[in-house]
């Protein structure tokens, strides 16, 4: 007893000293901006995704591009005279985790949702959403069953999609015809392109020679995935996976003198940056289908890439970056087209209006020109790239 | 065949980076008998620290790597001895699973340290070993990995030579058969425990700086998991015996890349933990350890 | 260790854990109905519950038993897996989710019973850290298991695979339903979770694991952790004990994943990797290993910690892990003991057994 007594004084005493100073910390600052937001009405849109533990890198691009947006959209005087505020909430990459940042949300007085970010989190998230009618638009919750409700779409490819197009790109233009892969069999995302690539492969004729997978426990050394892709005698790797395992695997492959094409989705993008300059020719020859590509020479990008350097202490926009940017143009656009005017209009009101809005506009995104149907799937196509000379070029 | 032998070699040279991350971690657990799970993210702040001496002071060539090597031992010595001052030191006479928390509550702390200063994208660390590596036939041995085998084997023996045949390492024995026998017998527990810890640490640093040389990809939570496999590690081998660390983690590292060869790549992490819980079961004390005499 | 923990309970002291209980229930369930309770609380309160079950359960293991587990939550893995199917393949038959939810209880129950009982066979004859990698090695299996299981149903019947390799070999037939999807893991899971049934669930399990601590076999237990020797001397059947203990803790862990499963639109395996367990061994030792009152208020105290930190935004998680470094100090420290000692001590001659304050 003593000792859950002294507990329970130690937590009191520590939580009263750590809020109290973290209040301490806050109160100038919002009284500072209190001052305009008196003045003018302020929207709060909800954002959720892992800014702490090892999915952290994902939450905080959508999250830095997100707010980049709505700074940006800020500056120009906001939406139909209305101001938009960003609170973006840790969710470790946890559906509980999320949902329990969601209700937090939903506390704060959130309008609506920009996320979640990772796709299980995101699932879960949604049934929420669904039952309190929010309006949901994910970034980058790329599972199928994250936009199955009607007030939820999002902004990237679906896994499915993304699986069927690889393979489709593949065979239609004869990349290769013996292919080996390697997936994360752990990750809800690699798994679920992995699948549809496979099926699809075996309707196109595609013969898949090895396919190997790793799991988050085991994702540093993939020689022997490696070398069994070696024996097998493929010419092409396609890697549904993320750049930073895939920075491991070129590097192994190179030392192992794997001699394959490698072929890639949305994942893949950051991977320049990720191996950095002495090892960047590494990734010479790496296809991959995405929508977004940092360096591409259109105008969009390009002012987007230079804000997102010049705001991030000159970091890289990756596609999760541009997912969240888009994702705030996005809502604007669905905003004014709505018409909404008054920032105090009702979560549920809000995503009706939006939800009508949403299949009736264009958004030309630093991701390509999207539009939606009901089914809360973005329509839009995406390019085809490959690595030359440390950077992406249109194929 | 050749294949046989080059996921022989892969095993070989996962198992001796995960042998030399157990050496520290038996080391401290044979006398300060806690598990130190702080142990891996102590390797990831070394990486971080090699790794600002590298790409951000530019200490890339000759002298300067050695600098930043030298930087990176120390930084996880003087972290492990602050650790160790401040959070265990104060819970010397608790039961050990206070202290085996309190390392839990070190391991969150570091590893959110290093996100706030670092950030959450992975750094792309650059390799401080200059040697080649070479090939036998088809199968090839790269430098990290005669690096590392080296420094493992040299470090196993040279901590077995400390142990057996210095003042303060014979009290470091002194300290794991009885605490109180040996203090009776004037050796000085406190100190010799810290000196553990510093040793330890300084091992994380030499950890540190080869596994992220190998696999050059150092995000906050790059230690963890090589953390619990080279726990898992010492525990095959016989938790508390240096030489039993060494083979532990090298048995471990190989049967992980064999099962992936030929077993199933989605099924390595489990097959490697059915084969741990086999061997225990035949030999409750690990391949090395001591048999427990109870005391009555 | 030794001296801190006593063998015999008073009957009395049971009545008051389950007294809390019940008094918490209707507070909290009353707040509930006065509408005034943020969605955030509500939110919470399952998820407590669910842990603060499966740190209850540990605490068998860990507390009573003397034995360092760290693979609860390969059993709440299997709790939540076979309680969350078991529900997606009934929701047609069995509508009502008063009937269902406790047959979905019971059978993850009693499903991650029987892997207790398999995995503690061995396990138990183990010792000390031997035992605690073993017990984290079959955590990792199991995850590593349901990680890569697939079921789905078609017009053939019922179809279970180890990889969605097969699937694609023999495509579904027909009118195809996958129920868990690999790494995808289950979606869907009817949310029949309620507080009032965790708390109900609660108060059984409090009964069940309270009686066990007071009976032969919980008396056996104890005095094997306090001195093995001494007690297989006496003519204890340690083993026999040991093995109750371990197979109620894996059957209540059990029902807390499915607590837990049932509360969630989505789950997956990789969510029970051992970083849970030792969360969950975290939540055990800071309640004071032994005390299933101090285990219930660490766990709730610990596990809302992180959502009231959330006001800090980047510091939350670093904050978490101070205060979690200076609780153990604060509670294990010896200056601070005997401070503590001092304070309690003036309070001591009023009162037989010191049980206030701290609830």
């Amino acid at each position: 007893m003593k000792k859950v007594l002294s507990m329970v004084l130690a937590v009191l005493f520590v939580l009263t000293a750590f809020v109290s100073c973290g209040k301490g910390n806050e109160t100038p600052a919002v009284s500072g901006e209190g001052n305009n937001a008196a003045t003018e009405a302020t929207l709060l849109l909800g954002g959720i995704g892992p800014l702490t533990g090892p999915a952290a890198s994902y939450g905080q691009a959508v999250k830095d591009g997100a707010q980049l947006a709505v700074d940006e959209i800020n500056a120009a005087g906001g939406v139909n005279g209305m101001k938009l505020e960003l609170n973006f909430q840790d969710d470790e990459h946890d559906a509980e985790k999320s949902v329990n940042a969601y209700n937090a949300l939903m506390d704060a007085g959130m309008k609506l949702l920009i996320g979640t970010v990772t796709s299980n989190p995101c699932v879960a998230v949604a049934a929420e959403a669904a039952e309190d009618n929010v309006f949901l638009l994910t970034p980058s919750g790329s599972a199928v069953e994250c936009i199955k409700n009607d007030n939820a779409f999002r902004i990237c490819f679906s896994d499915p999609n993304q699986g069927i197009g690889a393979a489709d790109y593949i065979a239609e233009n004869a990349v290769a015809e013996k292919i080996a892969v390697i997936y994360n069999s752990s990750d809800v995302y690699s798994q679920g392109i992995y699948e549809k690539f496979n099926a699809e492969a075996a309707e196109k004729n595609l013969t898949i020679v090895a396919a190997e997978a790793f799991t988050k426990d085991s994702a540093t050394d993939f020689s022997v995935q490696l070398q069994k892709i070696k024996d097998s005698g493929a010419d092409l790797l396609f890697l549904p996976i993320y750049y930073q395992e895939a920075a491991l695997i070129l590097e192994q492959a190179s030392k192992l003198g794997l001699d394959v094409k490698y072929f890639g989705c949305d994942g893949l993008d950051g991977i320049i940056d990720q191996l950095g300059a002495d090892k960047a020719a590494l990734a010479e020859g790496v296809m991959l289908l995405t929508p977004f590509a940092a360096d591409a020479d259109d105008e969009k990008t390009q002012k987007f890439t230079a804000a997102y350097k010049a705001a991030y202490n000159d970091a890289i926009p990756t596609q999760f970056a541009a997912d969240g940017y888009d994702a705030i143009y996005t809502v604007k656009a669905a905003i004014e087209k709505a018409g909404i005017t008054d920032a105090n209009i009702s979560a549920s009101d809000l995503c009706d209006a939006l939800v009508k809005a949403m299949v009736e506009i264009t958004v030309d995104g630093v991701t390509g020109e999207m539009t939606w149907d009901a089914s809360g799937e973005p329509e839009k196509t995406p390019k085809a790239m490959v690595i030359k000379d440390g950077s992406y070029s249109a194929m | 065949m050749s294949s046989f032998f080059s996921y022989l070699i892969t095993g070989i040279s996962l198992g001796s980076i995960y042998a030399l991350i157990a050496l520290g971690y038996t080391m401290v657990y044979g006398i300060a008998k806690m598990l130190n799970f702080a142990h891996g993210d102590v390797i990831m702040i070394g990486g971080y620290i090699v790794f600002t001496a590298v790409s951000t002071l530019g200490w890339s060539s000759g002298l300067g790597i050695f600098g930043a090597i030298f930087c990176g031992i120390l930084g996880c010595l003087l972290l492990g001895v602050l650790v160790e001052k401040v959070a265990y030191k104060p819970l010397r006479n608790a039961p050990s699973l206070a202290v085996l928390i309190t390392a839990i509550g070190v391991s969150y702390l570091l590893q959110n340290i290093a996100l706030l200063i670092f950030g959450s994208n992975p750094k792309n660390f650059s390799s401080v070993v200059m040697f080649d590596g070479f090939s036998i036939g088809k199968v090839r041995i790269s430098g990290e990995t005669v690096v590392t085998i080296a420094v493992s084997v040299l470090i196993m023996i040279g901590l077995t030579l400390f142990v057996n045949h210095t003042k303060s390492g014979m009290a470091m024995l002194a300290v794991s058969e009885d605490k109180g026998a040996a203090q009776l017998m004037g050796v000085n527990v406190n100190r010799t425990i810290s000196l553990t810890f510093a040793i330890g640490s300084a091992l994380a640093g030499v950890a540190s700086i080869l596994l992220c040389s190998t696999y050059p990809l150092l995000s906050p939570y790059t230690g963890a998991m090589p953390g619990i496999k080279a726990f898992t590690a010492a525990v095959f081998g016989g938790i508390g015996s240096i030489p039993g660390a060494m083979i532990g983690g090298v048995i471990l590292g190989v049967i992980e890349s064999l099962s992936k060869a030929y077993i199933s790549s989605q099924f390595s992490d489990a097959i490697v933990f059915g084969v741990l819980i086999i061997v225990l079961l035949v030999k409750p004390t690990g391949i090395m350890g001591k048999k427990l005499n109870e005391k009555v | 260790m030794k001296k801190a923990l006593s063998i015999s309970r008073k009957a009395g002291d049971r009545y008051i854990t389950y007294l809390l209980l019940i008094v918490i229930f209707v507070g909290v369930q009353s707040f509930l109905n006065s509408g005034a309770a943020s969605r955030s609380f509500k939110g919470l309160l399952i998820p407590t519950c669910a842990y603060i079950l499966a740190a209850m359960a540990l605490n068998l293991v860990v507390g009573v038993s003397g034995e360092l587990s760290l693979g609860q939550a390969g059993f709440m893995c299997v709790g939540a897996f076979v309680g969350s199917l078991f529900s997606l393949l009934t929701e047609a038959t069995i509508a009502n989710p008063l009937i269902r939810f406790p047959l979905a209880l019971l059978l993850g129950g009693v499903v991650a019973g029987i892997f207790g009982f398999l995995i503690g066979i061995p396990v138990l004859r183990l010792r000390g850290d031997y035992l605690a990698i073993v017990t984290l090695a079959f955590g990792e299996i199991i995850k590593t298991i349901f990680n890569n299981l697939y079921i789905a149903s078609d017009d053939t019947g019922l179809r279970i695979a180890f990889s969605v390799d097969a699937f694609n070999e023999k495509p579904l037939a027909g009118n195809a339903t996958y129920y868990i999807k690999g790494a995808q893991g289950i979606n869907g899971t009817p949310q029949d979770s309620t507080f009032a049934i965790c708390m109900i669930v609660l108060l059984i399990a409090a009964v069940i694991m309270l009686n066990f601590m007071d009976s032969k076999q919980g008396r056996a237990v104890m005095a094997a952790r306090d001195n093995r020797i001494a007690a297989e001397a006496m003519g204890v059947n340690v083993t026999r004990a040991k093995m109750t203990a371990f197979v109620m803790s894996a059957f209540f862990g059990g029902v807390a994943g499915v607590l837990y499963s049932h509360n969630l639109n989505s789950l997956i395996a990789t969510k029970f990797d051992y970083n849970l367990s030792i969360l969950i061994l975290v939540f055990v030792v800071l309640g004071g290993m032994n005390k299933m009152r101090g285990v219930m208020i660490s766990t709730t105290v610990l596990y809302i910690l992180p959502e009231v930190l959330r006001a800090l935004k980047d510091y939350r998680m670093l904050i978490y892990a101070i205060v979690l470094i200076v609780m153990m100090l604060l509670t294990n420290s010896k200056s601070v003991r005997a401070f503590a000692e001092k304070v309690t001590g003036a309070l001591k001659p009023k009162k037989k057994n010191q049980t206030g304050g701290a609830e």
